[in-house]
């Protein structure tokens, strides 16, 4: 594990950003290690997630935003509902992800990717279109699906709609997504 | 009575698609059991997980649409069999307690939320507003003889706060429904954890690793089936359980129904009404087994 020079890396404009954003007191985890005990995806994590909250405290920036961790999180709830106190944790990891997001730090392009792929459907359609959303996904990702296999299964039983479903209002609904990327979020 | 079980229905992006089995066989239910669910005109998609992982406000904004449509249309509650969808519109509903979060999202929205409505699952109004008794005495054939593993995934009851409803670490609402029905329901340790929920696209190993760790916890305790109510876990249990096998070099063969099929084969309704065709794990062998309560006791 690398060493930590508080004295010359600690950004506390990070700290209270993320306390506000997620309505959280970051220094409120004393390190007990319920989240990570309980988080299903640390198998694949770089910083199992009381180590993020440790390096939060730290204000560790870099490191946190630059983590594959927050990309991986399955916002589960497993760590908010376990922590003895009464930490939103997964709120933490929201918001981490928010700002790792605006700021460019993307470790895991093909989870980003995904969900791009999957909003940009809803502002298309009004509601998401399944098969439009994965062929997005490929395109943007320059990879094969590599669920072809599962391709005739899905197909056979009709449990993808071929067509999306547009509604009536989806102006609307694409209205919301432009003005909230028109505004500046803080 | 009847308008108390009256209810603005969100099916969810999913129930036209991929869990269209899923949302066939909860409205055949609801309507056997005297419910009445009002879709809500023109609905959208809630945002599901890449929204809230995006914005917060924008996630609510999503949901709050929908939220606002249903305050017009004369009920007290909207109901949903999705639990990702349940998640995301009560949260918006939580977070929209505070003005100022209120304020946010009404400005993203044509038409403004004003957050009067209450949220539930269909699975809670199953059980509060329907009643067990009620569930019971409409069973025609009895689940008897079939052993399940109810798995209720990790968003459907957590966070407490929010979700409001059964136990975030032990919920046995969809147990008691089981048991209703007539199944012999095993008390299943894994119900609560997490499938890998959207990484099925982007991450397949994740999926693999833990919903492999589900299917074969519930075949290590002599289960015939695994249960849900998540068209999320339903597709990484069931239509992903080849791929599963594949990695894990497994032989997993276990049907993975959602509830409300189970729900609608005791309550004697239409089969074809529940889709079960869909499944694709075949149900036909653990199905017979019901229809022979004889040789299952053997
Ligand atoms: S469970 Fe809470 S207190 Fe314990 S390490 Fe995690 S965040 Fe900190
Ligand atoms: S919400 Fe994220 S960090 Fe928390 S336990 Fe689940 S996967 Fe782990």
């Amino acid at each position: 594990m690398e060493c930590i020079r508080l004295d010359s890396s600690i950004n506390s404009g990070f700290i209270d950003q993320v306390a506000r954003e997620s309505e959280q007191d970051p220094y409120l985890c004393y390190q007990c290690g319920n989240c990570t005990a309980g988080c299903p995806n640390n198998f694949v994590y770089d910083i199992p997630v009381h180590r993020i909250m440790r390096l939060l405290q730290a204000g560790q920036k870099e490191t946190i935003l630059g983590s594959h961790s927050i990309w991986l999180c399955a916002t589960c709830e497993s760590c908010t509902t376990r922590c003895p106190n009464n930490i939103d944790v997964a709120r933490i990891m929201d918001v981490l992800r928010h700002m790792a997001r605006r700021e460019g730090y993307v470790t895991e392009k093909r989870v980003k990717q995904f969900n791009d792929s999957f909003l940009h459907s809803v502002q298309k359609h009004g509601r998401v279109f399944e098969l439009g959303t994965v062929m997005r996904f490929v395109a943007r990702t320059g990879r094969f699906w590599t669920d072809v296999e599962l391709g005739p299964k899905v197909l056979a039983r009709g449990k993808m709609a071929t067509r999306a479903h547009n509604i009536q209002g989806k102006e609307q609904v694409s209205k919301i997504i432009n003005r909230f990327l028109g505004d500046e979020r803080k | 009575m009847s308008s108390e079980l009256t209810y603005a229905y969100y099916p969810g992006c999913s129930g036209l698609s991929t869990s269209l089995d899923y949302e066939r066989s909860t409205r055949a239910v609801c309507s056997a059991l005297g419910m009445t669910l009002k879709d809500i005109p023109d609905w959208s998609c809630c945002g599901s997980t890449p929204a809230h992982t995006v914005d917060h406000v924008l996630s609510a904004a999503l949901s709050a649409r929908n939220l606002a449509l249903a305050e017009s249309m004369g009920v007290q509650s909207v109901l949903t069999p999705c639990p990702s969808c349940l998640t995301n519109l009560k949260v918006a509903g939580h977070r929209m307690e505070k003005d100022d979060f209120k304020k946010e999202v009404n400005a993203l929205l044509d038409h403004p939320c004003a957050n009067s409505l209450t949220t539930k699952s269909v699975l809670q109004a199953l059980v509060q507003d329907v009643g067990m008794d009620k569930i019971a005495e409409r069973v025609r054939k009895p689940l008897k003889g079939i052993k399940v593993a109810p798995y209720y995934g990790c968003l459907m009851n957590r966070p407490p706060e929010v979700m409001d409803f059964d136990d975030p670490e032990n919920p046995v609402s969809m147990d008691r429904i089981l048991q209703a029905l007539g199944a012999d329901v095993l008390d299943f340790p894994l119900k609560v954890e997490c499938c890998g929920g959207s990484f099925g696209v982007a991450r397949k190993d994740v999926v693999v690793h833990l919903s492999g760790k589900l299917l074969g916890l519930a075949r290590d305790m002599g289960a015939d089936a695994v249960v849900t109510a998540c068209p999320l876990c339903q597709m990484n249990l069931d239509l992903r359980q080849s791929q599963i096998n594949a990695h894990l070099k497994e032989t997993f063969n276990l049907p993975v129904f959602y509830y409300t099929q189970l729900a609608g084969v005791a309550l004697g309704l239409d089969p074809d009404h529940l889709l079960l065709k869909k499944l694709v794990v075949k149900p036909w062998k653990v199905l017979h087994k019901i229809q022979e309560p004889e040789a299952a006791a053997v």
